[in-house]
Order: C-alpha cells, then sequence, then structure tokens
C-alpha cells in the first residue's frame, strides 16, 4: 500500500486549503458558490454593512427555487413577501456582477437541479451553497455541503470560509436492485440504518457495484440526502459515466480544454487502496421499496413493513422519539404502512425532480388515474428539465392520469411558495423531509418514497407496493 | 473589527427535550420569507408553541417561570435539517445566548459559533441532571465554562462540557466572525486558486 494513497475527499480538501487560521480551522477556497433567493439577502446586507465587493463575482451563480410559485408565475407574484425576495434577488446579483439564472432564461430551477445541467458543477471542486441539500454536487466526485448565511458572506467577500476536516465513511452497495427498488430507496435504507445523525462529522462516499451502475441523476438522489443522514457532505467518484454528462454543457470545458479537464478530474478520484475512517457494505439485494413512517427521515421501513411499537424501543429516548412520531403522524402501533390513506402526492424536488424521475413514473402511470379524492402534483426540478418533459411528451402522461403538471421550483418540498398541505393531510412525496409541518400545514403529514411509489400511491389512494399496483414482478 | 472574547456564558437555563430537533422546527419556514433577520425571534419554535388558532401549547419557553432563560438544553442532533441560519438567529434573538446538547447537527452548530453563540455538548445524563435542577429552581445561574469545558451550576456543583477545540478558540480569543482573517488570507486565496485550476 503507498503511503500517498488518498481519498477524493483529501485530495479536493488539500488542493483547496489555503492556509490554517488560528483556531486551528481551515481557511478552505470555495471553487463554486450557488446562491438562492432565501439564504442570500442578509449575506448582501451584510456585506453593505462591511463595505465590502463580491470578491470573483465570476465564481458565484444564482437562480430563484423555493419561492417561486409552480402555477402561476406572472410577475408580480401575488405573495408580496416573495415578490420582495425575487427582487432583492435580481438586484444583488446586478449590483455584485453575478449570473442569474433567473424566470425569464429558461434555465431557472432548483439550484442543486440547475448547477449540474449548466455544467458549472465539476469533479474535483469544492461547491458551497447556503442550502443543506448541496451534497447533491457530490455526485460528480465534487466536495460539495451546505453553509449558512454568514457564511455565505464570507464566499462572497473572500471565496474562501473556515472549516474544518471531515472524516470518511465509505459506503458500498453492491449486487442486484430488486425490480421496483430505486437509488431513492438506496438513500433512505442507508439513513435507516445510519441513522440521522450517524454521519455527524463524516463526509460519505457512496460507492459499490450499485453506484457504479447508476445513472448521473440517481447518484445525485443518493448524494441529495447525505444531509438527512447527518453527513455535511456525500460523493461519488467521477468516473465516464459523470464525463460524458458533462460533455457539451454551456460551463463545461470546451474543445481542447476537454482533455486535460477529463484528465485531471480523474486524478480525483479515491486511490483504489486509500484508507477509510469507516467501511459499510450493504446488500443490495437487502433493499426493498422503502417510505418513511415518523417524523425524522431516519424513521423508514419496507413497504411490506409495519410502523414500529414504542413497546419494542431499545431505549427510553428511542421509546419517547417513537411515541411523538406517531401521535404526529395520526398512526397506530404496529400498522402496516401499506394502506395508510394518502391525501396529496407530491413529485418533484432535487432529490427526485429530474427527467429520469418523471420518465420512470410516467412509463408506470400511463393506463392509471390518479385515486379520487387525491391532489397529485408534478414539478419539474428545472425548467430545461420542464422543456425535456414536455419534448417527450410526459406531461400529457401525467396529466391523463390525473396530475397537475406544473412549472419547476422546490414547490410543496419545503412550503415556502403556494404549494402546501391542507390541515393534517398526508403526502405521499419523492422530498427529502418529513419533519413536523414540513409541507406547510403544522399538522401535515409527509411520507417519503421513490417517484414511482408516489406514483403508485397517487393511484391507490393509499401507500402501495409499486410493484403490485403496477405489476412490476412480471416483467 | 474585535470581537468580544467569549470565555464563559451565563444566564437562568430552560429544557427543551426531544431528540433530532430540526431547523424547520425551530424557524418554520414560511417565516424565512424575509430579506433581513430583524423579527426572527418572536416565530422561534413557532409550530410546537402556539396552536393554528393562536393559543398557547404549553410549550417550555412559554413557561413563565422560565421567561428569564438564555441557555438552552435540549437532546441529540440538535439543529440538523436545513442548513437555514435564520434557527440560530431566531434563537439569538429570542434571547438564546448558548445550547446544551448531546450532540448538535454540524451546519447549525457552525452558524451558531459564527454568531458567538457557544454550542456545549453534555452527556444524556448529566444533561438530565441540569434539567431536574433548572426545574427544581428556574432561577438557577448556570455557566458555560468555555476555556475549562465545564458547565458550573448551583452550590459549586458542574457538568462535563465539550466544544470542538477550533470553536472554543475562536470564541476566547475573539475570533467568532472570521470574515477578517479569510480577508487578510486573500493572497493566499489568489495563489491557491490557480494551482486548484479555477
Amino acid at each position: 500500500m503507498s503511503q500517498t494513497a488518498q481519498s477524493l475527499y483529501e485530495k479536493v480538501w488539500n488542493a483547496h486549503t489555503v492556509r490554517t487560521l488560528s483556531n486551528g480551522q481551515t481557511q478552505l477556497l470555495i471553487g463554486t458558490h450557488l446562491i438562492h433567493e432565501v439564504t442570500s439577502p442578509q449575506a448582501f446586507g451584510m456585506l453593505r454593512d462591511l463595505n465590502l465587493k463580491v470578491k470573483y463575482p465570476e465564481r458565484t451563480f444564482a437562480t430563484v427555487d423555493h419561492i417561486v410559485p409552480t402555477d402561476n408565475q406572472q410577475m408580480p407574484f401575488a405573495d408580496p413577501l416573495a415578490e420582495a425576495m425575487i427582487k432583492e434577488l435580481d438586484n444583488n446579483a446586478k449590483e455584485f456582477g453575478i449570473t442569474y439564472f433567473d424566470l425569464p432564461s429558461g434555465k431557472q430551477g432548483v439550484v442543486h437541479v440547475v448547477g449540474p445541467e449548466e455544467g458549472i458543477t465539476q469533479p474535483g471542486t469544492t461547491i458551497a451553497c447556503g442550502d443543506s441539500h448541496t451534497a447533491t454536487h457530490g455526485a460528480f466526485g465534487a466536495i460539495a455541503f451546505g453553509i449558512g448565511t454568514t457564511q455565505v458572506r464570507d464566499v462572497l467577500a473572500t471565496q474562501t470560509m473556515a472549516m474544518e476536516k471531515m472524516k470518511v465513511r465509505r459506503i458500498n452497495v453492491d449486487g442486484d436492485l430488486p425490480v421496483g427498488v430505486y437509488a431513492k430507496d438506496v438513500i433512505l435504507h442507508i439513513i435507516k440504518l445510519l441513522g440521522a445523525k450517524g454521519g455527524i462529522g463524516y463526509a460519505y462516499e457512496y460507492g459499490g457495484s450499485v453506484i457504479d451502475a447508476f445513472s448521473m441523476e440517481e447518484r445525485m438522489t443518493v448524494c441529495n440526502m447525505s444531509i438527512e443522514g447527518g453527513a455535511r457532505c456525500g460523493y461519488v467518484n467521477p468516473d465516464e459515466k459523470t464525463f460524458a454528462y458533462l460533455k457539451g454543457r454551456p460551463y463545461s470545458p470546451q474543445d481542447n480544454d476537454w482533455d486535460t479537464a477529463v484528465e485531471r478530474w480523474q486524478s480525483f478520484a479515491s486511490d483504489a487502496d486509500c484508507q477509510y475512517d469507516d467501511v459499510i457494505n450493504i446488500k443490495a439485494e437487502d433493499i426493498a421499496p422503502s417510505v418513511t413512517w415518523g417524523i425524522s427521515p431516519d424513521q423508514g421501513v419496507f413497504i411490506n413493513e409495519c410502523v414500529p411499537d414504542p413497546t419494542d424501543a431499545e431505549s427510553d429516548a428511542q421509546k419517547v422519539s417513537i411515541e411523538d412520531a406517531l401521535e404526529y403522524m395520526k398512526l397506530e402501533a404496529g400498522t402496516p404502512v401499506k394502506g395508510i390513506p394518502v391525501n396529496v402526492a407530491f413529485i418533484g424536488s432535487c432529490t427526485n425532480g429530474r427527467l429520469s424521475d418523471f420518465q420512470e413514473a410516467a412509463k408506470f402511470l400511463k393506463g392509471h388515474h390518479v385515486a379520487e379524492g387525491v391532489k397529485a402534483i408534478a414539478v419539474p426540478g428545472s425548467q430545461i428539465v420542464a422543456k425535456q418533459c414536455e419534448d417527450e411528451g410526459l406531461h400529457l402522461i401525467f396529466e391523463e392520469a390525473g396530475f397537475q403538471w406544473r412549472k419547476a421550483g422546490c414547490s410543496m418540498c419545503l412550503a415556502m411558495n403556494p404549494d402546501k398541505l391542507q390541515g393534517d393531510q398526508l403526502c405521499a412525496s419523492s422530498s427529502n423531509r418529513n419533519f413536523k409541518g414540513r409541507q406547510g400545514s403544522i399538522t401535515g403529514r409527509t411520507i417519503l418514497m421513490s417517484p414511482v411509489m408516489v406514483a403508485a400511491a397517487a393511484v391507490a389512494g393509499e401507500i402501495a407496493d409499486a410493484r403490485e399496483v403496477f405489476s412490476m414482478n412480471a416483467n | 473589527m474585535a470581537l468580544e472574547k467569549i470565555t464563559q456564558v451565563s444566564g437562568q437555563g430552560v429544557y427543551v427535550p426531544g431528540s433530532d430537533i430540526d431547523t424547520d422546527r425551530i424557524i418554520p419556514a414560511r417565516f424565512m420569507k424575509c430579506v433581513t433577520f430583524d423579527g426572527l425571534g418572536e416565530y422561534l419554535f413557532y409550530d410546537v408553541r402556539y396552536n393554528e388558532d393562536g393559543s398557547k401549547k404549553g410549550h417550555p419557553l412559554d413557561e413563565p417561570r422560565f421567561s428569564a432563560a438564555s441557555i438552552l438544553l435540549s437532546g441529540e442532533n440538535f439543529g440538523c435539517g436545513s442548513s437555514r441560519e435564520h434557527a440560530p438567529q431566531a434563537l439569538n434573538r429570542f434571547g438564546i445566548k448558548a445550547v446544551i446538547a448531546q450532540s448538535f447537527a454540524e451546519i447549525f452548530f457552525g452558524n451558531c459559533t459564527t454568531l458567538g453563540m457557544p454550542c456545549a455538548i453534555a452527556s444524556s445524563d448529566d444533561i438530565k441532571t441540569l434539567a431536574a435542577a433548572i426545574d427544581a429552581d428556574p432561577g438557577l445561574e448556570i455557566t458555560i465554562d468555555v476555556e475549562n469545558s465545564q458547565i458550573n451550576y448551583g452550590d459549586g456543583q458542574s457538568i462535563a462540557a465539550s466544544i470542538p477545540n477550533t470553536a472554543s478558540d475562536a470564541l476566547i480569543s475573539g475570533r467568532w466572525d472570521p470574515i477578517a482573517e479569510l480577508i487578510e488570507g486573500a493572497d493566499k486565496t489568489a495563489a491557491t486558486m490557480t494551482t486548484a485550476g479555477y
């Protein structure tokens, strides 16, 4: 074993280390900075207060996602607060000379969909954004993580931030995924196994034959939810799929620069004999379609299982957590998850709002219809995803099946826009968080699952096994 | 930009039990429709403090005996979920100056430190002991001693606390807001930018 064998995390960290700060933290160069309307206005305010400029405006990219309505996007927005926020971003981008993918650009969307789509997200880079799902970009072999608003200020003013090196946990998923099991099921299973706080202090490196076989979009789904497992960043080593995805995108290296870039990107991949701080091995065959039942993303089960019974808890704290979750979710201990009535179905978000998510759901939805009384919405992750879907006619399949086909935005993932649950509605959701009140009603309930499972729940009117609803096992 | 050297934080405590208390719960998303952090304090823990009709649910923060509290105690993985700095800003503007928990989500921890709010890690048993002491005497003075990694209260009682060295050093030396030091590194940043291939 060579002494210099390093993980991608270490290589990227070292390449971006500016110096050691007086408190022992590292001043880390942030190669690419992404901003959106919710967590950036205060940062620009701080810049103004300190009389600072944006140091490298060409290294920051903006879009608007959280607050945009997904039905009527006519400006001014009906919500004056949303209108004020989008105006603020518009002004800040203009004043500081930042590239802004706004609504008229045709390139607006959820920031974590837009970055890869534009080729801004590249291997071997550091990427920061005032948004915890920044880990999504790790799918390209970038070290990407969420930051707070004061750190957004730091990155704007200096293109660096103060940070500590993390440990690296390698998570291998090997074997063949059963029919009807998707990337979302893989990451929900990982979070369930390791816990919502299991990743604190770690970067997650995902690998193994299943991850290797995944498309870039599937890898993004996995990396996206690293934070739900407590890991601030998660990544996949760059490979031919990564390079093929990036080739020809607007911000990807062009012409003569391409080969040099690929060679450089390859050099960041973890060395075969590098040492990890921890290694977890998961067998693909052990994973089934997964759903959450509680109010933390690690409160999950396979579709054929039941919600837990607090009397089976391993500790008092766990018992209290289960009781709290069951009470909020209005579920009886021991109830099978299959059959829980659903009021709303949501396909979209930075987790599952990309072309392949809609293609896969549409493939099974065709010929089916949303159950009576269920409100179902499909929300593309970006204007480009919307166009790709519409060019393929997918929107018609969704509409014929009784889904509303919306415009790009974060939508019902976090309810900072008009898409919200009402009362204690229960939502089958392809998003990433099932926290209390997450989808906009203080008693609203969220069950997380893959887009195909959302489609199945919409059709059945209850939490259902997509393999049964869509007769998948016959394939 | 001389910052206060935060060697200790003293005040009364309030215990908000539970694990995995996420930043959506600390500050629900609808209150983030704003372009400043002003006024976020009143929305702290809003949906677990108030019913839909605006009446109070009886959250510890609303108990009159804890009204002077400035140190919040909680369980594991406090501040998980969204990276929103609105969460520590809401705590801060509500009057919370420090948090004691079994563990913290990383982004939240960093956000707090940068605002000069110490986050001290203590064991489950110690937090329960301290919570019981607060329950018995809400006026109990608690001191988080950042320099010596301990929490003192009452008549010379104390529990062990840990604050990662980088955070405690930043607090003690008055460099918890790193902007001045980051700006000083501008030349080295430019050099790193070149070697890193940007």
